[in-house]
């Protein structure tokens, strides 16, 4: 879920920052300055010095520079030679998220804790109701043996003065599929084999201590260079500001691209492959299809729902389409992928028509580092050959509205909106036994791509400016 | 009828993207009382950010006074402080 929160504001200002200097061609030299405008010695730090806070944002920087911090060899390499190879570099990997040890606060294993609040009553319903006597009474409050403790929190619904509390570790919490971990020191690192790059982890840490590799130093390459460039935009992006959708793309196409081309072009051949495959697998008695649009679920299927392999949908998702699309007229061209989403990252990389991706909070420092104004864009155009039922591809029930319009009534259809441990046993669940319905479109994230972790705009308001453009309004 | 207090969002890129997108929503925030006394507008790049470098986006103007750094609470307070007398 979306909200506000500090976090996310320093890693949009230290996106901003970087654009910035890569706009002025002054990245080499000034990078090594952004840790220091940023936490000023005069400012009172947020963890225990200002060269902490400093350190924090330079490997922040490192991974908005495309590497992981686990790269790092030594650690007095500057951020400066960072963005000198950064500016060089041709080459990625499919690693998408990383985790800044020095951001990660090592969030204690304990869940369930007994806070100062307890007064070591009589009663002690934490104590007799605890049904593995984990509960002692130490100096006259209650105190929880975490070897014993199954985290069952019974002892925090027993107390009646609101003693204990549940401390979670949000980003474990968040992760649907148990990826991300704790080493020894408390640190978590992310298991590549299990991490389905939904980015859930992103968003749920209050000390932003997982970051997104970027492709934003590469772009700018490649904008600046001979080569023809391409950017496919997700639909979502209609939502992502508070302006015409042809302002929108306007402003994409004036940062240096040679035409913007809408995945919704793309979405068009998704649903009429999807359709016909649908219709197709129905005949040759599959009693069910799931969509495959959704990067972060085809790879929980990969990793974790081998069962379900073959119900999922073979056509491309749209931005592959989009992408064959671009690539057919501009042959040379590099092709940018425009989205509110890390999985993307994951699924251009594998993608051999999509060269870089960038997502909307790059994309929007982007802008402001090449002063665009959205409002003054005015003279863009929109392909009128895109179906409005594409267009709604970027919220839950898109893709199911756009196969309903074709099929018809052969169509049953489960919307599952959001991947989390509860809807993944479900899909566990009918991997074994399939469900009523015959076709499932899944969504990692809540309310559809415009709840993505990279998204600028509230899901809602976002939502209902994406439903008046799929209506033609 | 008196003048309604003017709330004018900046939705330039800069403010739009350090948090002026959810201010949008203050409309939702705002305490009964002050529903029919103020009216949010939102404005195209009101160039703050280029006269005042050292404030923080998203800016805000309540009658043409200027709130950097804003949010809900901090437009919301200002608004209570400085017009108790019209709420």
């Amino acid at each position: 879920m979306y909200y506000n929160n500090f976090a996310l504001e320093t890693r949009r200002e230290l996106l901003i920052k970087l654009s910035k200097l890569l706009a002025n061609n002054q990245l080499v030299e000034e990078i090594e300055r952004i840790p220091i405008e940023m936490r000023p010695r005069k400012k009172q730090p947020i963890r225990c010095c200002v060269h902490k806070d400093r350190a924090v944002l330079k490997y922040k920087l490192m991974a908005i520079l495309g590497y992981n911090i686990d790269d790092e060899e030594d650690e007095l390499t500057p951020l400066s030679e960072y963005a000198r190879q950064s500016l060089k570099r041709e080459e990625f990997t499919d690693t998408i998220l990383t985790v800044v040890d020095e951001a990660c606060s090592a969030c204690v294993k304990v869940s369930y804790t007994v806070t100062n609040l307890c007064r070591g009553c009589e009663g002690r319903p934490c104590k007799m109701n605890c049904p593995k006597g984990a509960i002692q009474m130490i100096n006259g409050q209650a105190h929880i043996d975490s070897d014993k403790c199954v985290n069952c929190g019974l002892c925090q619904k027993a107390c009646p003065y609101h003693a204990i509390v549940y401390m979670p570790v949000p980003c474990e919490e968040a992760c649907p599929v148990g990826a991300i971990t704790k080493d020894d020191e408390g640190i978590e690192h992310i298991d590549k084999d299990k991490c389905i790059n939904c980015g859930k982890c992103i968003t749920a840490c209050p000390f932003g201590a997982v970051v997104e590799k970027s492709h934003l130093v590469q772009i700018h390459n490649s904008l600046k260079s001979e080569t023809p460039n391409v950017a496919v935009v997700a639909p979502a992006v209609v939502g992502q500001f508070k302006s015409n959708p042809v302002n929108i793309f306007e402003a994409i196409k004036r940062l240096g691209f040679d035409e913007v081309i809408e995945a919704a072009e793309g979405a068009d051949i998704t649903v009429a492959n999807e359709t016909h495959e649908l219709v197709e697998r129905l005949e040759e008695g599959h009693q069910f299809m799931t969509s495959s649009c959704c990067p972060a679920y085809t790879a929980l299927v990969d990793k974790h729902i081998e069962g379900l392999k073959p119900m999922v949908s073979d056509t491309h998702s749209p931005m592959i389409y989009a992408a064959e699309i671009a690539k057919k007229k501009y042959p040379n061209a590099k092709v940018t992928f425009v989205g509110p989403c890390i999985a993307k990252k994951f699924e251009g990389f594998h993608a051999k028509d999509i060269d870089y991706v960038l997502n909307f909070e790059e994309l929007g420092a982007y802008l402001i580092a090449n002063d665009i104004e959205i409002a003054d864009c005015t003279d863009g155009e929109l392909n009128d050959n895109i179906t409005g039922e594409a267009r709604g591809f970027a919220a839950s029930g898109g893709v199911t509205k756009a196969i309903d319009a074709v099929t018809g009534d052969i169509f049953n259809p489960l919307v599952i909106d959001g991947i989390d441990k509860k809807s993944i046993a479900m899909l566990k669940a009918y991997s074994r036994k399939a469900p009523a319905n015959n076709f499932i479109e899944i969504m990692s994230c809540e309310g559809g791509c415009v709840g993505g972790p990279c998204v600028l705009n509230n899901p809602k308001v976002a939502k209902r400016q994406v439903d008046n453009f799929s209506k033609g309004k | 009828m008196e003048k309604k207090i003017e709330i004018k969002l900046c939705i330039g890129t800069l403010c739009y993207v350090m948090g002026g997108a959810e201010l949008q929503l203050i409309q939702e925030d705002l305490p009964l009382e002050f529903r029919d006394k103020v009216k949010i507008v939102t404005s195209t790049c009101l160039n703050h950010c280029y006269k005042h470098k050292d404030k923080k986006p998203p800016f805000v103007e309540v009658n043409g006074e200027l709130i950097a750094g804003a949010n809900s609470i901090k437009i919301i307070n200002h608004i209570k402080q400085k017009y108790s007398d019209v709420l």
